[in-house]
C-alpha cells in the first residue's frame, strides 16, 4: 500500500509540475492545487500510514501520528486561502491586462502563430 | 570607566549642533560646534596622568556575549596619541574651515559631516572589540564619502567620493573576514584578550589568510601602492577636509590598525615581507609621482602617500627601535602635513588657483603665510631643528640595520635615501615655484594674506614642528614612550631623542638627501621632460572604465537569468530541486524495508487508479477548462477517501469541504477567464516541460516511498501522552491545534484573514467585463436560480448550521472543531448564494464578513492573552469539569473560546472570498430580459 500511495504522489507531482509550467494562468492554478495535494498527502504520508488506528484517544492502544495530521490540517485551509487568492489576483490581472497568460503579455509573434495553427 | 563611552559619544552629539546652531552667525555656529570636541579634549586630558603611569583603561558594557559582541573600549598610549591627533588637529580645522567656507557652503551640513567623522576616528582608536573597531572603521569610510562629495554639484568630487568609497569599503570588506577568522581561531574579538595570544595565532594554519586580509584593510585606507590612487582624486575635498582626514586622521587609521595589531600579527617573516615591500613601494612611487604634480594639494596627496609607505615600512622593519621611529613620524607627518594643507588651502583660497604653474612668488604678497609654509616644507623635507628630521633620521638609523631581505638588505638603506632625495626635491618645488620663481602668471585675483584667525591653526602647527624638532624629549617623549610601548606590547628599546648624535651614517644620509634633492630640483626640466614622453595614466578614468565594465557584464549576466518569464523562473526552481534531491537519494543504496507493508486492497487499488487516471486527463484537458476542473475534483475525492483509509477523519472531514469551495472557486474564477484556449506551446517545450515534470515526480514519488520505509522517530508520542492531561481532549490533532500549537494557528488564521482582505481589495474596482456566453456561443441560461435548488438549500441550511454547531463542539474530544466546523457553515451559506442570488441574501444576512474575520482574530488572540492574567505564558491553557443538574458532566475549556475564533475566521475568510468574487458574476450577468 505504501508503494500505491508513493505512486500517487509521484503522479500529482508530475501533473502538477506540468501544469505549473504551462503558459496560462488557469492551468498554473490546477497545477498548484494538484501540487497541494501531492504536499499534503506527503507530509500526511511522513507519519506512516496506519489502517484503523484510533483517531483519538482512549479507543485503542495503536494511535495514527497526530502531528502531520495537525500540520496538514492546517495546511489545507492555508492552501485554499492561497490559491483563493491567486485565482483572484489573475482575474484580476486578466481585467487590468486585458490576457491571461502567466507574464502579463502574450508572448511575440511566433508563438501566437503557431498556437493558431494547431 | 564611564569616560570613555563619553569621548566616542560627545562628538556624535556634537553632530547635532552645527545643524541645530545653523541659524546663528557663522561664528557662533563654528564655535557652538568646536565645544563638545573641546569637552572631549579636556575629558582624555583628565584620563591621561593614568594612562602615562603605564595602565590600560577599559569600559565594557556587554550586549551578545555568545556571539562575541560588546561596546568595549580602550584607552591606552596608542588611543591616547590618537586621540590627542583627531581631538587637536579636530578643532584647529573647526577653527579653520569657519574661515575657508563660502558664504554660500551649508555649515551645517559640512560640520555635521565632520563631527560625524570625528566620532567615527575615535570609536576606531578607542575600540577594544575588533568588530566594533570594524563597525567604527566603516563609519570613517562613510563620513569620510560625505565630506569629499560636499561639493556635489562638482563630478570631480562625486567621482573621486565614490572612488575612495569603492577603494576603502572593499579593504573594509577584507577586514572584516579578517576579524571574523581571528575570532574563531582564538575565540575572542576583545583585544585585551587577543593581544597576548600572537603564537597560538601565528601557528595557525589561517594566519597567512588572516595576515593578508587585515593588511588588505590596513593598507587600502592608508592609500599604500597600489591602493595608493583615491587618495589624489579625493582632493576634490574641501581643503579643511584634506588637513584633517588625509593627512592626520583617516589615512592614519590603516597605519593604527597596523600598530595595533602590531602585538597580535607582527613578528613572522610574512609580516616583514608583505609590510616592508608594500610600505617601501610605496615610499618611492609616492615621492616620484608627487614631484611632477603642478596641483598643489596632489603634490602634497602623493607626498602623504609616500610618509605613509615610510611609516608602513617602519612597522614592517624588523626591530623594535624601528615601530618607535614608526610612532614618531605619525606624529610628526600629521603636525607638518597639516599644516601644509591648511597652507595650501590659504594660498588656493586668496589667490583663486592652486596651479604650481601659475602660482609665483608669492612671498611678496603673503609674506607670514609663506614663512609659515616653508618651515612645514622644510619639515616634510627633513631639514635639521625641525621635527621631521628627527623621524628620519631614527628612520635612516634603522634601515641600515636590517636583514629583511636577506643578501639584498644593503638595498633598503640605499632607497631609503633615494626616496628622501625626492622627498627634498618637491618640498623645494613647493617652496620655490608658489613663493618665489618669477611673478604669478594669470591669477583670477591679486593674493593677499588670509583673515588673522584662518592662519592660527598654521600657526600652532608650525610652531608645534620647530618645538618638537628643538625639544622632542621635553614635548613628546611621554607620549611617544607609552604609545610605543602600546604598540610594541612588551618593553621600550634604548633609544634618544636628540638633535646632535655626532656625525654619523644616518647624518650623511641626511646630508647626501638634501644637497642631491636641491640638485635635482635645479635640474628638474630634465625629468620633466622624459616624464612629459611616458603615456599619461589617468587612474579615474581608468577606474570608471573597469567599473563601466563590470556593470556593463553584470546587467548581461542578469538578463540572461532575469527574463521576466514567470514559466523560465518556475523550470529553474523544478530544476534545482530535483538536482538537489537527486544526489541524497542516489546515496540510498536501495530501498530498505523496516517496517511491515500494509496489504493492498481492492477498493483503494480501484480508487487510486481513478486518481491517477483523472490526474492525467487533467493534464491533457487543461485547455477545455470546465472539463479538467471535473477531473480535479476527482483527485480531490480520492486523497480525501486516502485520509479517510488511513485513520484520519479530521483531515478527511477538511478536505472534503475545501474541496467544496476549491471547486465553486475555480468555477467562479471560470467565468472571468477564457473557457477554451489554444494550443500555446510548440512540441519541443512540450516534451521538455514533460520531461521535467516526469523526473519531479520519479523522485518526489522514490523520497516518499523511501520515507515512509525509513524506521519511524515519532515525537508524537508526547503529544498522545500530554493531551488529555494537559489540554484536557481526546482528540489529539484538534488539541495540536488548538493547545499545543496554539500560537502557529493564530498565525494561520491571521494568514487566512489577510488573504482574504487582499482578495477584497482586488475585487473593489474591477474593471468592468463581461463574457455574454461561453465559449461555445451560447448564452448564459436565463434559469438563474433553478426552483429545485432553492428548495432543498432552504431546507438543507439548518440542518447544515446544526451538523456544523455539532462538529465544533465535539471536535475537541472526537473528529471535528472549528476549521471543519467553519467551513461546513460556510458552504451552507454558499449554497444559498447559489441557490438564490447575491441579492435574495444580502436581504437576510446581514452579516459583514470582514468583522466576522477580525472578530475570530481578536477572540483566538484574546483568549491567548487572557492566560496573562493568571500570570501564565500566552496561550496557556485551562480546563475542567462541572457537574451540571441533568446533563452530568460537562468540560469547559479555554480552547473551545480558541476554536471559536478559528471558527469565526474561516467562516468569515470563505464567505468573504467567495460572496465577493460571486456578486462580480452577479454584477456581470445579463439580465433576465436582456438581449445580447
Amino acid at each position: 500500500m505504501e508503494l500505491l500511495v508513493a505512486i500517487i504522489i509521484g503522479v500529482l507531482t508530475c501533473s502538477a509540475v506540468f501544469l505549473i509550467l504551462r503558459a496560462r494562468t488557469f492551468a498554473v492554478m490546477l497545477g498548484l492545487t494538484m501540487l497541494s495535494y501531492a504536499v499534503n498527502l506527503f507530509i500526511f504520508a511522513s507519519g506512516g500510514l496506519k489502517m484503523g488506528a484510533g483517531a483519538v484517544l482512549k479507543a485503542t492502544e495503536d494511535y495514527a501520528d497526530p502531528l502531520p495530521q495537525a500540520l496538514v490540517l492546517t495546511a489545507i485551509v492555508i492552501g485554499f486561502a492561497m490559491t483563493a487568492f491567486l485565482v483572484v489576483l489573475s482575474i484580476r490581472a486578466r481585467a487590468d491586462l486585458g490576457n491571461d497568460h502567466v507574464d502579463g503579455k502574450l508572448p511575440v509573434a511566433k508563438n501566437t502563430r503557431q498556437g493558431a495553427s494547431s | 570607566m564611564i569616560e570613555l563611552l563619553l569621548l566616542v559619544l560627545l562628538p556624535l552629539i556634537g553632530s547635532l549642533v552645527p545643524v541645530l546652531t545653523a541659524r546663528w552667525t557663522r561664528s557662533y555656529s563654528a564655535l557652538a560646534t568646536a565645544v563638545l570636541p573641546a569637552v572631549a579634549l579636556t575629558l582624555v586630558l583628565h584620563l591621561a596622568p593614568v594612562v602615562f603611569s603605564g595602565e590600560t583603561l577599559l569600559y565594557k558594557l556587554p550586549w551578545v556575549e555568545a556571539l562575541g559582541l560588546s561596546l568595549s573600549f580602550r584607552l591606552d598610549g596608542l588611543s591616547l596619541l590618537f586621540v590627542f591627533l583627531i581631538l587637536g588637529i579636530g578643532l584647529l580645522v573647526i577653527l579653520y574651515a569657519r574661515y575657508y567656507l563660502a558664504a554660500k557652503d551649508s555649515m551645517a551640513r559640512f560640520y555635521g559631516f565632520l563631527m560625524l567623522f570625528m566620532t567615527a576616528m575615535l570609536g576606531v582608536v578607542l575600540s577594544n572589540n575588533l568588530l566594533q573597531l570594524w563597525l567604527f572603521w566603516e563609519l570613517t569610510s562613510i563620513s569620510s564619502f560625505l565630506l569629499i562629495s560636499f561639493w556635489w554639484h562638482r563630478a570631480d568630487a562625486r567621482l573621486g567620493a565614490r572612488m575612495a568609497l569603492t577603494i576603502t569599503g572593499f579593504g573594509g570588506l577584507a577586514l572584516l573576514a579578517g576579524i571574523l577568522l581571528i575570532g574563531r581561531v582564538l575565540g575572542s574579538f576583545e583585544l585585551d584578550v587577543l593581544l597576548s595570544q600572537a603564537e597560538v595565532l601565528q601557528q595557525h594554519s589561517l594566519y597567512p589568510l588572516i595576515l593578508i586580509l587585515v593588511l588588505l584593510g590596513a593598507f587600502t585606507k592608508s592609500a599604500q601602492f597600489p591602493f595608493h590612487f583615491w587618495l589624489p582624486n579625493a582632493m576634490s575635498a574641501p581643503t579643511p577636509v584634506s588637513a584633517y582626514l588625509h593627512s592626520a586622521t583617516m589615512v592614519k587609521a590603516g597605519i593604527f590598525l597596523l600598530a595595533r595589531m602590531y602585538p597580535l600579527l607582527a613578528g613572522s617573516d610574512l609580516w616583514f615581507l608583505l609590510v616592508t615591500i608594500t610600505g617601501m613601494t610605496t615610499l618611492l612611487v609616492g615621492a616620484y609621482l608627487a614631484l611632477f604634480q603642478h596641483d598643489l594639494k596632489g603634490l602634497l596627496a602623493y607626498s602623504t602617500i609616500s610618509h605613509l609607505g615610510l611609516i608602513t615600512l617602519l612597522l614592517g622593519l624588523d626591530t623594535d627601535l624601528a615601530t618607535v621611529a614608526a610612532i614618531f613620524h605619525i606624529i610628526n607627518h600629521a603636525i607638518f602635513k597639516a599644516s601644509l594643507f591648511m597652507a595650501a588651502g590659504i594660498i588656493d583660497h586668496e589667490s583663486g588657483s592652486r596651479d604650481m604653474r601659475k602660482l609665483n612668488g608669492l612671498w611678496q604678497f603673503m609674506p607670514v603665510t609663506a614663512t609659515l609654509a616653508m618651515v612645514a616644507s622644510a619639515s616634510m623635507a627633513g631639514v635639521p631643528l625641525l621635527n621631521g628630521f628627527l623621524s628620519k633620521e631614527m628612520f635612516f638609523a634603522e634601515t641600515l640595520h636590517q636583514d629583511v631581505l636577506g643578501a639584498l638588505s644593503w638595498l633598503i638603506p640605499v632607497l631609503a635615501t633615494v626616496a628622501a632625495t625626492l622627498s627634498v626635491a618637491y618640498s623645494a618645488r613647493f617652496i620655490h615655484d608658489v613663493f618665489f620663481n618669477g611673478q604669478p602668471k594669470g591669477l583670477p585675483r591679486t593674493p593677499h594674506e588670509p583673515p588673522r584667525y584662518m592662519r592660527v591653526p598654521v600657526e600652532i602647527l608650525v610652531a608645534l614642528c620647530i618645538l618638537v624638532g628643538l625639544a622632542p624629549q621635553y614635548i613628546v617623549g611621554d607620549l611617544l614612550a607609552i604609545a610605543s610601548g602600546a604598540a610594541l606590547g612588551g618593553p621600550l628599546p634604548e633609544y634618544s631623542l636628540s638633535i646632535w648624535h655626532g656625525v654619523n651614517l644616518p647624518l650623511m644620509m641626511s646630508v647626501m638627501a638634501l644637497t642631491l634633492g636641491i640638485l635635482l630640483y635645479l635640474n628638474r626640466k630634465h625629468l620633466f621632460r622624459f616624464q612629459a614622453e611616458l603615456p599619461e595614466l589617468n587612474p579615474l578614468q581608468l577606474f570608471e572604465q573597469k567599473i563601466k565594465t563590470l556593470l556593463n557584464s553584470a546587467q548581461h549576466w542578469h538578463l540572461r537569468f532575469e527574463s521576466s518569464e514567470l514559466q523560465r523562473y518556475l523550470l529553474w526552481m523544478f530544476l534545482i530541486v530535483v538536482v538537489l534531491l537527486i544526489w541524497p537519494l542516489q546515496q540510498m543504496s536501495q530501498f530498505t524495508q523496516h517496517n511491515a507493508m500494509l496489504p493492498v486492497d481492492a477498493l483503494m487499488l480501484a480508487a487510486m487508479v481513478v486518481a491517477i487516471i483523472a490526474a492525467f486527463a487533467t493534464v491533457l484537458c487543461q485547455r477545455q477548462r470546465l472539463l479538467a476542473l471535473v477531473m480535479i475534483s476527482v483527485v480531490g475525492l480520492v486523497v480525501t477517501l486516502i485520509f479517510v483509509r488511513f485513520s484520519a477523519p479530521d483531515l478527511a472531514l477538511t478536505q472534503l469541504s475545501v474541496e467544496v469551495v476549491t471547486i465553486v472557486l475555480l468555477m467562479l474564477a471560470l467565468f472571468f477567464l477564457p473557457h477554451k484556449i489554444n494550443r500555446a506551446s510548440n512540441a519541443g517545450r512540450l516534451i521538455r516541460d514533460g520531461a521535467i515534470a516526469s523526473v519531479c515526480g520519479v523522485v518526489i514519488g522514490s523520497l516518499s516511498y523511501a520515507m515512509m520505509l525509513e524506521p519511524q522517530q515519532r515525537i508524537s508520542d508526547f503529544f498522545l501522552a500530554n493531551a488529555k492531561t494537559g489540554g484536557g481532549g481526546y482528540n489529539v490533532v484538534n488539541v495540536i491545534l488548538v493547545d499545543f500549537r496554539g500560537f502557529d494557528t493564530l498565525g494561520e488564521i491571521t494568514v487566512l484573514g489577510i488573504a482574504a482582505l487582499g482578495i477584497f481589495k482586488l475585487l473593489t474596482r474591477l474593471p468592468l467585463f463581461k463574457p455574454s456566453s461561453d465559449a461555445e456561443g451560447r448564452q448564459w441560461a436565463l434559469d438563474k436560480h433553478p426552483m429545485l435548488l432553492a428548495v432543498v438549500s432552504q431546507a438543507l441550511l439548518p440542518l447544515a448550521l446544526l451538523v456544523s454547531v455539532y462538529i465544533f463542539f465535539r471536535g475537541h474530544n472526537l473528529p471535528g472543531g472549528g476549521f471543519v466546523a467553519g467551513l461546513i457553515t460556510a458552504i451552507a451559506i454558499i449554497l444559498q448564494y447559489v441557490a438564490q442570488g447575491v441579492d435574495w441574501v444580502k436581504q437576510r444576512l446581514t452579516l459583514e464578513y470582514h468583522r466576522l474575520v477580525a472578530a475570530g482574530v481578536l477572540i483566538s488572540a484574546l483568549t491567548g492573552a487572557a492566560s496573562w492574567l493568571f500570570e501564565r505564558p500566552f496561550l496557556t491553557s485551562w480546563f475542567d469539569y462541572f457537574q451540571l443538574p441533568l446533563l452530568g458532566e460537562i468540560e469547559l475549556a479555554s480552547a473551545i473560546a480558541f476554536d471559536l475564533g478559528v471558527y469565526l475566521t474561516v467562516v468569515g475568510s470563505t464567505l468573504m472570498i467567495l460572496a465577493n468574487l460571486g456578486k462580480m458574476t452577479t454584477d456581470h450577468r445579463p439580465v433576465h430580459e436582456g438581449k445580447n
